[in-house]
């Protein structure tokens, strides 16, 4: 055929077109634009709608921002300074910090201390976020909560390092009798870690002035700092009890079975406003007459059941995903309930469990706010008490819901940015 | 197990409890039974010694007992001398109301920014994803708070809607947005109005009716009836027609400034709207993932082979990509409706009477009750939950992929 062509063809050109660029249209930004902003006439008022929208925030927000003042002592000066022009009174941050992430009855020289609990909080996190990190600082995470406790709550070292010493004992007590069995181990460790902490218990009460930090009730605990103290302590202790449920509700066992199923549908039936109510005025009758458990404890102690339901059935989806042959291939192995769990099945469930865990970790960190309806002085609760009622600070909104969100909205982020990276790296199937 | 090894007939052994499978787990179970009497023995026991040493008991009668207390917000009768339980009713309804309002609202939103996040504008996506990320990560408590502080300091009081030179003036002359409150017209139902609403109900039974025989048509004998103008007919047409055969019976109550507020029509307190909007921009976040999940879980495939089978991309829509993507979309969906609602529990924190204002809030403090009230309010939210949970149920059952 292209013989023919070429014989009924006059001219044939035989060099080759130099190469040009796309027009204009297609090709760059243009193209970009046409394609993702302006293509057909709803997508143009959107893209117009959405640039107004961007221009009304925008330039609404920049003077608030630009003229804002950093260093006055009360709204009045600050409304003088800036002489009606818009502008915010920032002051309010400079000046109330301490409050805003501290309380306002902790002690100011100890400041130093939850400061601290923090930074080595991340020190302590990272061999469990980061399969990367040293593994020998996993030795640091396990000791970590006894210091930070002598951190927070001051008094004599002695008191954590005996509950260690006595969680210690039991693991050993738990080791040597592991051999026998899983549950003859795990009361092993029970007696022997209840036994050293009863009986260690004489040492701090003898020497309360060893290596003690002046010692901070729990009721001057606020600020940011309590959210932060709720939401680590409860989704930590959560987990381990959470997995306990979720197992006891997938057992064979009915009476097991429907305890824990009792326990995880009233709990996620009812909204954690009312535990906190409970853990307010009602928890405090089921405690031994004339114990005297404060109001922080009771606090942790419903919130941790609160989202140990939840985790319960984020880890029950895990189980309930892992394909039969998983659970088959551990008693085909020989192994019982608490070797096939530990070695075959939880390890699989939990890491499918982990973006629902973040979640549910999320969301409790967020509901801790909660407690500033039970008049406790959290963030929340330290902007609409304290500080919006003083006779300086009395009408700055904007100043401190906005950094209210922004703290918040910082530390959730993260996590579940974190929490998105982990998937990936998680994802050890080969798509 | 216990197939293989023969099991020595008669002679029962009381090691055979620990150490046999088929008796361990009744050891196991009895054990656990026995310990969990022990905690609620120990738990009632020190319940009981705490009440004596108050003096106090367990008891209900306060709830006939008059409140003693106004509510500002009511959907039924009610004064200060009306009772406790009268009062835990109008908190309940208050919990239903926002409830609802806030279920739709929020359906609504999430669905629009659902939608929109997928668009193929980049603007709009941005703009979608940062506000989806934003309302997802502060607590909603921070929200609701936020939301009463700008309703109370931007909008104008009723007063500047007074005099000749007034700040403010009413949309349409018949709503007024204040920062005490939204006011807008109430309908006044007049003699025969009981006609129109019964032509406006019938004639909505007949668009299902009309809509029920189309798809028959559709189905039997192939024949497409077009069903969105005539629903829409069928829906405004009898109504109106009806209202005025029957001389206007229906006429609206404007609110109007009297003195230094605003009387007449329907009034929704600041606290109520604060709530409602707080918790369905909150919540509609949630349902925004919800739904592009949902979305993005209908495979390419199908929207392609609906289109290669010469279907419009309405029809794609609606008969193709919906029903599947509903599927993933609404148990996510209702167990936001679940929160929702437990959220509104909130309300207590810009003072909306609902449930946990009334019962678990003034009532509890002034009779002291406080065992009782908290077990009547969370048995209200656990009834609540349950239900939902139920038509979940049914739901999932109804939609599930009949296999094999």
């Amino acid at each position: 055929m292209s013989d023919t062509h070429a014989h009924s063809v006059a001219f044939v050109r035989t060099t080759m077109l130099p190469e040009q660029p796309p027009p204009v249209s297609e090709a760059g930004v243009v193209k970009w634009a046409r394609e993702n902003l302006f293509k057909g006439w709803f997508n143009s008022i959107l893209t117009i709608l959405s640039i107004y929208f961007i221009y009304v925030i925008v330039s609404g927000a920049w003077p608030w921002f630009a003229n804002g003042i950093w260093n006055t002592s009360s709204l009045a000066e600050c409304r003088e300074m800036l002489d009606g022009m818009t502008g915010a009174c920032f002051s309010v941050l400079t000046e109330r910090w301490n409050q805003l992430l501290f309380g306002f009855t902790y002690p100011t020289e100890a400041y130093w201390r939850p400061t601290l609990a923090v930074v080595l909080l991340l020190v302590a996190i990272a061999p469990v976020l980061y399969p990367k990190a040293p593994r020998k600082l996993m030795l640091f995470t396990a000791i970590y909560p006894f210091l930070a406790f002598w951190l927070i709550w001051g008094g004599t070292l002695l008191t954590p390092m005996m509950v260690l010493v006595g969680l210690i004992a039991g693991y050993f007590a738990f080791k040597k009798f592991e051999r026998q069995s899983f549950a003859m181990g795990m009361l092993a460790g029970l007696v022997a870690t209840v036994v050293v902490i009863w009986a260690g218990g004489v040492i701090p009460a003898a020497m309360p002035d060893v290596l003690a930090l002046q010692a901070i009730p729990s009721r001057d605990l606020g600020g940011f700092m309590l959210n932060m103290i709720l939401g680590t302590v409860c989704v930590s202790l959560s987990l381990p009890l959470g997995i306990m449920l979720a197992l006891g509700r997938q057992s064979s066992m009915p009476i097991i079975k429907w305890m824990c199923v009792v326990f995880i549908e009233f709990i996620r039936g009812v909204p954690l406003i009312t535990l906190l109510f409970v853990a307010n005025v009602v928890l405090a009758y089921f405690f031994p007459p004339g114990s005297n458990i404060d109001l922080v404890l009771r606090v942790i102690i419903m919130i941790t059941m609160f989202s140990s339901a939840y985790i319960a059935e984020v880890i029950r989806g895990g189980l309930a995903a892992l394909p039969r042959g998983q659970y088959e291939a551990g008693d085909s192995l020989g192994l019982d309930y608490a070797q096939s769990m530990r070695f075959i099945i939880l390890p699989q469930a939990l890491k499918i469990s982990i973006p629902g865990i973040v979640n549910v970790a999320v969301g409790l960190f967020k509901d801790t706010t909660l407690v500033s309806v039970i008049s406790m002085f959290d963030l929340v609760g330290m902007i609409r008490g304290p500080i919006l009622a003083s006779t300086e600070w009395n009408g700055v909104y904007w100043e401190l819901w906005g950094f209210a969100v922004f703290v918040f909205f910082i530390v959730c982020f993260s996590i579940s940015k974190y929490s998105q990276w982990l998937e990936r790296q998680l994802a050890t199937d080969h798509r | 197990m216990s197939t293989i090894s023969d099991p020595p007939s008669g002679s029962f052994q009381l090691s055979m409890l620990i150490n046999d499978t088929r008796y361990r787990s009744y050891t196991f179970q009895f054990i656990a039974l026995i310990l969990l009497i022990l905690a609620f023995a120990y738990l009632g026991y020190n319940l009981l010694a705490n009440l004596q040493a108050a003096g106090l008991n367990i008891s209900y009668k306060f709830l006939g007992e008059p409140a003693g207390y106004d509510i500002n917000q009511t959907l039924i009768d009610y004064t200060s001398q009306s009772s406790h339980w009268r009062a835990s009713l109008v908190g309940v309804l208050n919990t239903l109301l926002v409830a609802f309002l806030g279920c739709i609202m929020a359906t609504v939103i999430g669905v629009v920014v659902g939608v929109l996040r997928l668009s193929n504008n980049w603007l709009v996506r941005q703009l979608m994803s940062i506000y989806v990320e934003i309302f997802r990560n502060v607590p909603v408590l921070i929200w609701i708070l936020i939301i009463m502080a700008v309703f109370i300091a931007v909008l104008p009081q009723p007063r500047d809607f007074r005099g000749e030179d007034a700040t403010a003036s009413m949309v349409f002359g018949a709503f007024a947005f204040t920062g005490r409150g939204f006011y807008s017209p109430a309908p006044v139902f007049g003699p025969g109005s009981g006609v129109v609403v019964a032509v406006f109900l019938a004639s909505i039974a007949g668009i299902f009716a009309f809509r029920n025989y189309a798809k028959k048509a559709l189905y039997d004998r192939g024949q497409l009836i077009p069903t969105l103008w005539p629903s829409l007919a069928i829906f405004f047409i009898p109504a109106i027609l009806a209202f005025f055969v029957m001389g206007r019976p229906i006429t609206l109550d404007l609110p109007s400034l009297q003195g230094f507020n605003f009387q007449g029509g329907i009034f929704m307190r600041n606290s109520l709207i604060a709530l409602w909007f707080a918790l369905s921009i909150y919540t509609a976040a949630f349902i925004a993932e919800n739904v592009r999940a949902g979305i993005l879980a209908v495979s390419k495939g199908q929207t392609e082979a609906a289109a290669s089978l010469g279907l419009r991309p309405g029809r794609i829509m609606n008969l193709v990509v919906l029903p599947q993507a509903l599927r993933v979309i609404i148990p996510p969906l209702i167990s936001q409706y679940l929160n929702l609602t437990k959220n509104s529990s909130l309300a207590i924190a810009v003072g909306y009477m609902d449930l946990t204002g009334t019962l678990g809030g003034i009532t509890l403090n002034q009779t002291g009750r406080a065992i009782e009230a908290i077990f009547l309010l969370m048995l209200f939210y656990l009834a609540i939950s349950l239900a939902i949970s139920a038509i979940m149920n049914v739901y999932n059952n109804a939609v599930k992929l009949k296999e094999r």
